[in-house]
């Protein structure tokens, strides 16, 4: 019951798909073009995003951590 | 079983739109409820993205075709002429080819019997995704039209009011159906100009009896709506006159404004602050270099717009006309029979006098089931146009059996055969358009236009959903006609619904089910009950700049 409920959303979600990027109207050789350019696009996108993403975050951690572990490392010399 | 015919109804609603604030209310006699909801951002976008990615897939093709990797289907340029002027480049060219070509199923349907409330569609289907169809064999039967004109319901093969219908407009899904058996086919032809020969009695009896019905002077009838428009404005207007057009105004009035040699400017739709300041400027500036005033201004409007499904505002519009001595043209090709409480159209709805109007244009076409035009005003009018009208110089006359079958049906409007049928159908045809457009909109579609107008435009946007709208009506039984571009804007694609008088509760609760089923199949509800009324359309001063020079 569940499994045939999530099947149908899923075919439905499908058919917004359809409609909503004029896939519908294509001929299937031309859909097939347009699915493989948009999952490859999608694809890169996400795999582009594991690599970078990550790196990039920690550089940034780094650079403010760096400044805001700086100042306190002033402020205690100073203190002292 | 008929509808209740209820005027207060959708005022009391709730969620209908609250009657607008007219900006000239005193001049209306009735309330003018008339509404354009914006596209919603999302949908826009979504929208100008499809044809995006239809654009491309476009290009693709002719790039395919002009290397010859796939068989090219469509007419193209001959190699000895190739150095001459492009033919096939332009851009409806490429959206005639590439686009709308994909979606051509769902327009010039054969039809095989009369395009009454019910029809029967013939079955084709198509191997090569729509250059050629081929016909199954089979017929889809009983398929309710929502498609044709038919507003009193007088396309049909029995009763009084009978002879065939035609639907002359190219992007109706029915085509003409011809019905030899029923009338000898000789008697369609009286193929003789009617200033020399051809005036029968019947055109006679017929022209008074459009006087008659409209409430003026004296009129003349034509053989083709179209013609009447495009042939007469150049007979009334030339050098020296302006002509002020609705921006959407149909394209046998653009025709015959171009034709006339007049200069031509265009107000917004419907927007009477536009209009005055055009005549205003007009009358003040006079003839471009020369300043001299100008001999006639002609505004041209329509009753209804077939597109928008708005009415005109007529009575700000005679105020205009009154206040700046102009000539008024009104064309109520799909008013006269569908609006007003006796079907005199639109003047009759907003009980104004049919002599405040100067040229009264309509045709035969719609509401009375047959074919035509006619020409309305007062005797001296007329019998200038009898004179120099190419329409009446060089046209055929009307065919005897066109022009009984127009007699029938205006003296069943008018009561003249005894009956209150006629007046019965007028008032059906009011309430069954109330009730549909009320039903429409509770549903959260976008509908456009005037509350009282028999033309319904559903709102549906995206180029894919065009194609899908259409094919799912018509799965589910439903004759529908779908617009887009170049009958629209670009982005506004639009199914486009005509009630009929002889649409039953039964029918219309039917369509209106399925409508609502495939509304949330291909997630049509858009609207969000942001209603702009018209006059709050942004102003845009580049409009207004001449187009003569």
């Amino acid at each position: 019951m569940d499994v045939k409920h999530i099947k149908d959303y899923l075919s439905w979600l499908y058919y917004q798909y359809l409609l909503i990027t004029c896939s519908y109207v294509l001929e299937p050789w031309e859909q097939s073009i347009f699915n493989t350019v948009l999952l490859t696009a999608i694809a890169m996108m996400i795999y582009s995003s594991y690599v970078f993403i990550p790196i990039h975050i920690q550089l940034a951690m780094d650079f403010f951590s760096g400044i805001v572990g700086g100042q306190h490392e002033s402020t205690v010399a100073l203190m002292s | 079983m008929p509808v209740e015919p209820n005027h207060e109804e959708c005022a009391r609603h709730s969620k209908c739109p609250s009657p607008l604030p007219v900006h000239n209310g005193a001049l209306y006699k009735r309330s003018f409820n008339e509404s354009f909801e914006e596209t919603p951002m999302f949908v826009a976008v979504l929208t100008y993205m499809g044809y995006g990615i239809l654009t491309l897939f476009g290009y693709l093709r002719d790039f395919l075709r002009a290397w010859k990797i796939e068989k090219c289907h469509n007419a193209t340029e001959r190699g000895e002429q190739k150095d001459f002027v492009p033919l096939y480049q332009d851009f409806e060219n490429f959206y005639t080819r590439n686009l709308y070509m994909r979606i051509r199923d769902n327009w010039n349907r054969p039809v095989c019997s009369v395009p009454g409330e019910r029809v029967d569609v013939v079955e084709r289907y198509t191997e090569d995704y729509n250059w050629t169809f081929k016909f199954t064999g089979r017929v889809i039967k009983g398929v309710i039209n929502m498609g044709s004109y038919n507003y009193l319901g007088f396309a049909q093969n029995q009763g009084l009011c009978f002879l065939i219908f035609f639907v002359f407009r190219f992007n109706l899904l029915l085509s003409v159906s011809f019905r030899y058996d029923t009338i000898p086919v000789s008697l369609f032809f009286s193929s003789l100009q009617s200033v020399f020969l051809c005036n029968l009695d019947i055109h006679e009896e017929l022209e008074s009896l459009v006087a008659r019905f409209l409430g003026v002077e004296a009129a003349m009838t034509y053989g083709m709506g179209f013609a009447t428009n495009s042939m007469n404005i150049p007979a009334l207007v030339g050098k020296g006159c302006l002509i002020l057009s609705d921006e959407l105004n149909h394209a046998s009035l653009v025709l015959g404004a171009r034709l006339s040699g007049a200069p031509i400017r265009i107000f917004k739709h419907n927007n009477m602050q536009s209009l005055e300041k055009l005549l205003r400027d007009a009358i003040v500036q006079g003839q471009p270099r020369t300043h001299r005033p100008w001999k006639k201004i002609l505004i041209v409007v329509e009753g209804i717009y077939s597109m928008e499904g708005s009415i005109v505002r007529l009575p700000e519009v005679i105020a205009l006309k009154k206040k700046y001595k102009a000539y008024l043209y009104l064309d109520e090709a799909h008013s006269i029979g569908a609006l007003g409480p006796t079907g005199r159209g639109v003047v009759d709805y907003f009980g104004l006098d049919p002599r405040d109007v100067d040229i009264m244009m309509g045709t035969f076409t719609k509401s009375f089931g047959s074919a035509g035009g006619y020409i309305g005003g007062s005797k001296v009018l007329i019998d200038y146009l009898r004179k120099h009208s190419h329409s009446t110089a060089y046209a055929t006359s009307m065919s005897p059996p066109v022009a009984e079958q127009i007699i029938a049906s205006m003296k069943c409007i008018m009561g003249d055969d005894g009956t209150s049928l006629g007046q019965d159908r007028v008032q059906q045809l009011a309430a069954n358009t109330r009730y549909f457009r009320r039903r429409l909109v509770e549903m959260g579609f976008i509908i456009y236009g005037n509350s009282d107008s028999p033309v319904v435009p559903l709102m549906l946007y995206m180029p894919g959903k065009i194609g899908a709208f259409g094919r799912e009506m018509l799965k589910r039984n439903i004759g529908v006609v779908v617009v887009g571009f170049p009958a629209t804007p670009i982005i506004e694609s639009r199914a486009r619904f005509c009630v009929s008088a002889a649409h039953t509760k039964e029918m219309l609760d039917l369509a209106l089910r399925e409508i609502s089923e495939v509304g949330d199949l291909l997630q049509l509800k858009y609207s969000r009950h942001h209603f702009v009324p018209l006059l709050d359309r942004p102003f845009d001063e580049t409009t207004y700049e001449e187009t003569d020079d």
